[in-house]
């Protein structure tokens, strides 16, 4: 069932008069008739969590802004920079108004004065359509002055950002939009506190996704939501599939359907009826799972922030990553270490030189140079990165070192000096 | 001052946007890169003055991220995607066949101006690999046949 991906079933739904009249903006309305602690109780009745990652219940991190603050706003995360993440922008471009209905309802529930959509710069074609999205909102009175004839109006405004996987990371996005470096910020204060959140005011910030979701939330009930997926993951998600599948694409499911039924049944499982070897389940940043082959139990795990935990790896984005036999996953661990060696933001001592450090004795491995101790120096180095920095970044990138070397130890043994060093061996055949 | 004379109504319509004048500063360097196909010294010194900042903190912004070029490129910049996820699906030989078809190093430009290349980190379009952005704007489902076909397109398109 599609609640995100509509825009699959109906053709055109990005029009505005589409989207209308498919019971595009009833929810906004709804909400307009209510008082904005009851949504809040609503979106926090339905279980809904944050679907940037961290899975953070949607209507307690409302409930936080303190409504005696006379500043408030919404800032919509759009950076979507993850490797292997390509959902919001499906969303954006497929099914904008939901986005936009669902960020005026959060912006109504804390009685913000404008939602700022901040998307990755290289959302640029995006971008600029979303905004002739918003402006006929805005002409039909949903959005910016007396919206749906309520009284109350809140502006929409994007902000494209340039290129920096930090930005995703919710005060580096803030510094962003701000127009100072996007690095992340000491917490406390947060976001949701005064002095914490966007120009110092207490400020929401949820993934696309999360706000999409809202409107149809607040149409068809807290229940009805609270019916589909498992009982600490209500709702439905998008899995991003990509890698050695079949079929690579979004599959809008309920949480709680296996690994399995994902990738062979929706993905058209493993490419060229090769065997399964490793899953990144949460992109670059979350632990790798090992695979082994087709029949594995573990991709009977269900994708919910609660099995998914069980497997020693996170749901996340869901951004899944299939890996087939062929790959050898120190290139694996090699390849997302220079991601986060790139994407550092330079700010904290232990991710910026870690990160270096990490790629310098990572490509010293993949040139069969190594000693057998590398990858011991690897994982100490990985492992001081951890709980240490300002933001997750320091921690993400220390996973694909840290989990591959745990994980997979013959691929890395491979390599050093003295074993069988077979040439460095790459991800795809190649074609 | 080029880009406040011929963009006003824009720089109006960003500065309306936001309660202080330094969010306009990664639009502005947008629009300055727009205008000059680089964010140039002159761009950095006008989008300081347009937005109340020194120029050192703008040019501080301008090398933070990797859309802003702070040297000239090729009339079409070609960033093609080599994270993981593309690479999976044959991307690294797709970036190493085009530098061969182009004759340039990564981050090189055809000596006749028209290509830049250079490899980027994940861009939103893992199912769709391998593919690459030619000045920001998506090409995807790539291989070399149809990427050639591209390239002779975009040729003649600059010499008309």
């Amino acid at each position: 069932m599609n609640i995100l991906l509509r825009g699959r079933d109906i053709a055109d739904l990005h029009k505005l008069d589409v989207y209308v009249k498919n019971g595009g903006y009833e929810g906004l309305k709804k909400a307009l008739s209510m008082k904005p602690s009851e949504v809040i109780d609503i979106v926090k009745a339905s279980g809904l969590r944050g679907r940037g990652g961290a899975g953070f219940p949607t209507g307690m991190k409302w409930s936080f802004i303190p409504q005696s603050e006379p500043v408030k706003y919404v800032t919509v995360n759009c950076d979507e920079s993850e490797t292997g993440t390509f959902k919001d922008r499906e969303i954006i471009e497929t099914n904008p108004h939901q986005l936009i209905e669902g960020a005026l309802i959060c912006a109504y529930a804390i009685q913000a004065k404008a939602v700022y959509i901040y998307l990755r710069g290289e959302f640029w074609d995006q971008g600029h359509a979303l905004d002739s999205y918003i402006e006929e909102a805005r002409q039909a009175g949903y959005a910016f002055d007396n919206i749906a004839g309520s009284g109350w109006s809140c502006p929409v405004y994007t902000h494209l950002g340039a290129g920096a996987y930090i930005c995703g990371e919710e005060t580096a996005l803030l510094n962003s939009l701000e127009g100072t470096l996007g690095q992340p910020r000491v917490r406390p204060p947060f976001p949701a506190n005064k002095g914490g959140g966007l120009y110092g005011e207490p400020t929401v910030i949820n993934n696309v996704e999360t706000l999409t979701n809202v409107p149809w939330i607040m149409t068809n009930g807290a229940d009805a939501f609270k019916a589909i997926g498992t009982e600490q993951s209500a709702g439905t998600k998008i899995f991003c599939v990509s890698g050695m599948v079949e079929k690579p694409g979004n599959f809008e499911l309920p949480m709680g359907i296996t690994m399995r039924e994902l990738i062979y049944t929706h993905a058209g499982g493993i490419k060229d009826g090769k065997q399964i070897k490793g899953i990144l389940p949460s992109g670059g940043s979350g632990p790798i799972i090992r695979v082994n082959g087709n029949d594995d139990p573990v991709l009977d795990t269900k994708l919910s922030y609660e099995d998914m935990a069980k497997t020693g790896s996170i749901l996340g984005s869901a951004s899944v990553i299939v890996m087939d036999e062929s790959v050898d996953m120190t290139w694996v661990a090699s390849k997302v270490t220079k991601f986060f060696k790139h994407e550092s933001c330079g700010k904290c001592t232990p991710c910026r030189e870690g990160t270096y450090w990490l790629d310098k004795v990572v490509d010293r491995i993949m040139a069969n140079e190594a000693q057998a101790s590398d990858i011991d120096l690897i994982t100490n180095i990985a492992k001081n990165m951890q709980g240490v920095t300002l933001c997750a970044l320091g921690d993400f990138a220390a996973n694909p070192i840290i989990h591959t070397a745990k994980n997979f130890p013959e691929d890395f043994k491979k390599h050093i000096v003295g074993q069988s060093a077979a040439p460095a061996q790459r991800g795809a055949a190649g074609d | 001052m080029a880009l406040t004379e011929k963009y006003a109504a824009q720089i109006e319509n960003t500065f309306s946007k936001y309660p202080d004048k330094r969010s306009a500063v990664m639009p502005m360097l947008h629009l300055a890169q727009q205008e000059y196909g680089w964010v140039s010294p002159e761009g950095i010194q006008e989008v300081a003055e347009i937005c109340d900042m020194d120029p050192t903190q703008v040019k501080s912004i301008a090398g933070f991220y990797t859309m802003y070029s702070e040297s000239p490129k090729g009339k079409y910049w070609l960033q093609v995607c080599t994270d993981l996820a593309c690479a999976l699906r044959g991307a690294d030989k797709f970036y190493e066949d085009l530098k061969t078809e182009l004759n340039v190093d990564d981050g090189g430009t055809t000596e006749d101006g028209v290509f830049t290349v250079e490899h980027v980190m994940c861009l939103a379009a893992c199912d769709k690999a391998p593919m690459l952005q030619c000045n920001f704007h998506f090409m995807e489902n790539l291989n070399m046949e149809k990427m050639r076909q591209k390239l002779d397109e975009l040729r003649s398109e600059s010499e008309s």
